[in-house]
């Protein structure tokens, strides 16, 4: 028997009471992120919880791991602070549509770009919960909330498009309503080395209730998303019989056996901006699943490759050589 | 016939100039030197917020002021006995401040009609008698320094870079100082350009020789090295560096790692850039997207262990508040630096102030008192950096120390700590989960700290207020009443850990003069001339700010009137009497984007002392 515990997704569990509005689609993301973290073997006290402000931002408090509960749209800022500190560390980010892209957009980006290893889950419910319903930097034109009584005139981000745009190294969008789907993306991002970015769709019943409703109920699911899965064909329908091909620099709608090979792990990334440029089309299926996973080295590795090739280079430092430099003279 | 040799124990330059004249080089590279020599000194750089503003024009004149001596000084001097004078911008901006009889070395290669349509000037000065009263020394250094470079390959443009090596080599001549340390610190620049450390090199031994060969000055000036200076190791120092220098000292004294999360802004860049070099000290230094990621990455590495620190001036400290609150409230080691600058918004970032005051101490929202304190000179930058890092450790709290641009970029030579002196202010992380939670704490009332990573200590903490005793969030209002309090008075029990300021000056003065941040050099210049002449004043400079150290009540109880210059409208003054409302705090303020000067100083205190006679 190994001596290593194994843990149970319900060890990731604090004792605090769980305060999401009945029927949130919060509850399947923890409970998912539970799971991938007992599955992934990590030690409990190796995993740190860092969120920003947001109903999604309470999840540090539900999870028995380090946690850090941040400012508004800093969390990106403060993982990768800890990150640098300490690369041993597990750090998970999570954030959602007000948080991550409108008042911590920029922190979202340069984190990405930096391609610190940070798992950045983005609760995308395009409303602002906490604050009782006003428009999002995700909310689709037209939207009528609180604070667009007449319809929201604003262009939305779209998430997947802004990461890859940032170069973050690993992309994927899943959903709250497919455990599953949920989980095993949420997997393949905590195993990828690199800034790690998960759009989550994911439903507020309080004051965006349904937003995702006309691609994720059952009845349509098949038809309206694709489920990108790596090195296979992109194909999608109730019966498998619709595909996607890459014709003149964008992707077209073809049958199964025509479709295309889905490959995210490509050093060029026009395949994924093509992908998330589907969003756009009415006629076409939304992707669901990995966009992006490239390798590449991250900050908090070379940030400390570094300071290891100058100590080496130069020696370690002695507090006595930092004050008492050549330069200095001496008197009396 | 040899050159007369006049001993003079004191000597202020200033050199003027294009700010692509090279004038800041030059000052340092004079300043290094005479350091080298065993002057005391003090300097003041001066120039322009553009990097590049419109050549030879008025704003764009760049300067530099060193004042050496053969005594301990504290200013970098009042009105200089030397100008040299690079362009007719650079002559009238700064003639006026010359003493009566002093110097003025013009350069009149740079006197042409255009050169004065630039500097906005109808007629030459040269020629007319703007500068009757000062022995003006005019000499065409562009055309010396062609001459001396005759045959180098260079082209014009980039022989006329070589102008201020030129007239470096002859300030050296005129005040007799070696030129081998400039030579080898050449040598080192330009490693990889030989043809620029031999046109430099030419140039700076040409205008030393000339110096002796023209015949321009009357004489040579001998300036004999301090041999009253307390024994010790001495190394000539800027306030930028000597704050990363000891930030890192501090974390390496509290047993942790450095970690400088930042964004450069003027004038605290330095510390930024000095601190990345360090990286063999365990030093990890992150310029991150804007002021609000610095001070966040700073706090986050401090909940990984390491002592985050963020470095900043007025308009990046006012973008940090919000962080700042979240480093009250999670009770995480933090040191904030703020190097002030002056003006509001933009200001005049170049300038000085010292108006962050009540910034520092109260700007933020809600409760949430930080510890601040304040440096008074470019060496006082050190032991200040230790002395935050050992609060913020010691108390598990932010702290803030605030500079400022006079201490910044100023130089002067700093006795050298010994090592045994610094003593070590060892964090001791809580490993052992029985009994623990985040805000169980110990008798000065600071947080245990447990960093992520150790086993069985997983928590969370936040800028949510938690319950005292489980550490969970909490809405209670009597919990929230406690902890606002428990957060004060663990922040006025630093008060327990510092010295009371030391007190200079005869017993019950008529005036006392209270000093923080970088006008100390002036008061004490002008508190202790005007003292030997008997004036009944004495003088305390306050370190630290927030909280104030105990027994200041006596010491201005001993005080007829109580006075406080300060580059502000009056903040330490408002801050003290809100403190101490039964004394009353009068307030010297000048705020014109210069430091006092010793003389105004005199004048002031002499006002006040004749109105009580
Ligand atoms: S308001 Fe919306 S997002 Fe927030 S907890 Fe309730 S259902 Fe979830």
């Amino acid at each position: 028997m190994s001596d290593v515990q194994q843990l149970k997704p319900k060890d990731f569990k604090s004792n605090q009471e769980v305060r999401w509005c009945p029927g949130c689609g919060d509850y399947s993301i923890i409970a998912a992120v539970q799971k991938t973290l007992a599955q992934s073997g990590v030690a409990k006290e190796n995993v740190v919880m860092v969120s920003g402000i947001g109903c999604s931002s309470r999840f540090p408090y539900y999870m028995d791991t380090y946690g850090f509960h941040g400012i508004h749209g800093r969390a990106n800022a403060i993982a990768t602070g800890i990150k640098t500190a300490n690369p041993d560390l597990q750090v998970w980010v999570i954030t959602g549509d007000g948080d991550g892209l409108s008042i911590g957009g920029n922190h979202m980006i340069h984190s990405l770009r930096r391609n610190v290893d940070l798992k950045v889950v983005l609760f995308n419910n395009e409303i602002y919960g906490l604050t009782k319903g006003q428009y999002s930097p995700t909310s689709p034109r037209g939207l009528k909330t609180k604070t667009t009584p007449y319809g929201s005139v604003d262009a939305p981000f779209n998430p997947v498009q802004l990461a890859l745009g940032a170069g973050a190294t690993f992309v994927a969008r899943t959903l709250d309503v497919r455990p599953k789907h949920l989980q095993a993306v949420l997997k393949a991002a905590s195993e990828h080395k690199g800034a790690a970015f998960v759009e989550v769709w994911q439903n507020c019943v309080i004051f965006n209730d349904g937003a995702f409703k006309g691609w994720t109920e059952k009845a349509v699911r098949d038809e309206l998303t694709i489920d990108l899965e790596p090195g296979q064909p992109m194909i999608y329908g109730k019966d498998k019989d619709k595909g996607l091909k890459a014709v003149n620099w964008r992707l077209e709608r073809t049958t199964a056996d025509d479709a295309g090979i889905w490959d995210p792990d490509h050093e060029c990334p026009a395949a994924a901006f093509a992908m998330a440029q589907l969003d756009n089309d009415p006629e076409m299926p939304r992707p669901m699943g990995i966009f992006r996973r490239v390798s590449n080295p991250t900050l908090d590795a070379l940030v400390h490759e570094q300071i290891d090739s100058v100590t080496e280079k130069r020696g370690p430092g002695e507090l006595k050589d930092l004050i008492y430099t050549p330069d200095c003279w001496e008197v009396g | 016939m040899s050159t007369e040799v006049i001993r003079q124990d004191d000597v202020t330059i200033r050199f003027a100039g294009d700010s692509g004249d090279g004038m800041q080089l030059t000052g340092t590279q004079f300043t290094d030197t005479t350091a080298k020599v065993g002057n005391d000194l003090a300097t003041f750089p001066d120039f322009p917020s553009e990097i590049r503003a419109p050549a030879g024009t008025r704003a764009g004149v760049s300067g530099y002021q060193v004042h050496f001596s053969s005594s301990d000084i504290y200013t970098p001097g009042d009105a200089p006995d030397v100008l040299v004078a690079m362009n007719p911008a650079a002559l009238i901006i700064n003639y006026k401040d010359i003493k009566p009889g002093g110097i003025i070395l013009v350069n009149t290669g740079s006197f042409q009609a255009n050169d004065l349509k630039k500097a906005q000037l109808d007629s030459n000065p040269l020629e007319d008698d703007t500068l009757s009263g000062y022995r003006v020394i005019e000499e065409d250094i562009n055309q010396r320094t062609i001459e001396a470079l005759e045959g180098t390959e260079l082209s014009k443009k980039d022989v006329l870079r070589c102008k201020n090596f030129y007239t470096l080599g002859m300030m050296y001549w005129l005040f007799h100082r070696p030129i081998d340390p400039t030579l080898d610190w050449l040598e080192e620049k330009f490693k990889s350009k030989p043809q620029l450390i031999d046109a430099n090199c030419r140039a700076l031994k040409a205008g030393y020789n000339h110096g002796e060969l023209l015949r321009l000055f009357q004489g040579r000036y001998e300036v004999p090295k301090v041999t009253d200076a307390p024994a010790g190791t001495y190394r000539n120092i800027m306030g930028n560096q000597s704050v990363a220098i000891g930030l890192v000292a501090g974390a390496h004294l509290a047993g942790l790692k450095p970690f400088l999360g930042s964004y450069p802004i003027t004038p605290a860049t330095d510390i930024l850039q000095h601190m990345s070099v360090l990286k063999n000290y365990d030093v990890i230094t992150c310029q991150m997207e804007d002021e609000i990621a610095g001070i966040c990455t700073a706090i986050g590495a401090s909940y990984a262990g390491h002592l985050g620190i963020t470095t900043t001036s007025g308009p990046g400290l006012a973008l940090k508040s919000e962080a700042v609150g979240l480093a009250c409230i999670t009770e995480l080691p933090l040191v904030i630096v703020d190097v002030q600058r002056a003006g509001p918004s933009t200001g005049l970032p170049t300038k000085v102030e010292q108006a962050d005051l009540l910034q520092a101490v109260f700007g933020r929202n809600s409760e949430a008192p930080v510890p601040v304190l304040a440096c008074s000179c470019p060496a006082d930058g050190f032991d200040c950096a230790v002395e935050a890092c050992r609060i913020a450790t010691e108390f598990m709290t932010p702290v803030i120390l605030l500079s400022d641009n006079y201490i910044a970029n100023g130089a002067e030579p700093w006795l050298l700590p010994k090592m045994e002196d610094l003593k070590e202010f060892k964090v001791e992380f809580t490993t052992d989960p029985e009994g623990y939670w985040p805000y169980r704490r110990k008798e000065n009332l600071a947080r245990d700290w447990a960093k992520p990573g150790t086993p069985g200590m997983q928590h969370r903490i936040g800028g949510l207020e938690k319950d005292a005793a489980t550490g969970a969030v909490s809405h209670d209002p009597e919990n929230h009443q406690f902890m606002v309090e428990t957060r004060l008075q663990k922040v006025l029990n630093v008060a327990d850990t510092i010295p009371t300021p030391e007190y200079f000056g005869p017993e019950n003065p008529d005036l006392l003069v209270v000093g923080w941040g970088s006008p100390y050099g002036a008061i004490r210049a002008a508190t202790e001339a005007m003292q030997a002449d008997g004036a009944s004043l004495g003088r305390i400079q306050l370190r630290h700010i927030y909280p104030l150290p105990h027994g200041l009540e006596e010491i201005f109880a001993s005080a007829k009137r109580i006075l406080i210059p300060e580059m502000n409208m009056g903040q330490l003054a408002r801050l003290l009497t809100s403190e101490m409302p039964q004394f009353k705090f009068e307030s010297f303020h000048k705020v014109k984007g210069k430091p006092f000067m010793a003389p105004e100083l005199k004048t002031r205190f002499a006002e006040i002392l004749e109105e009580m006679a």
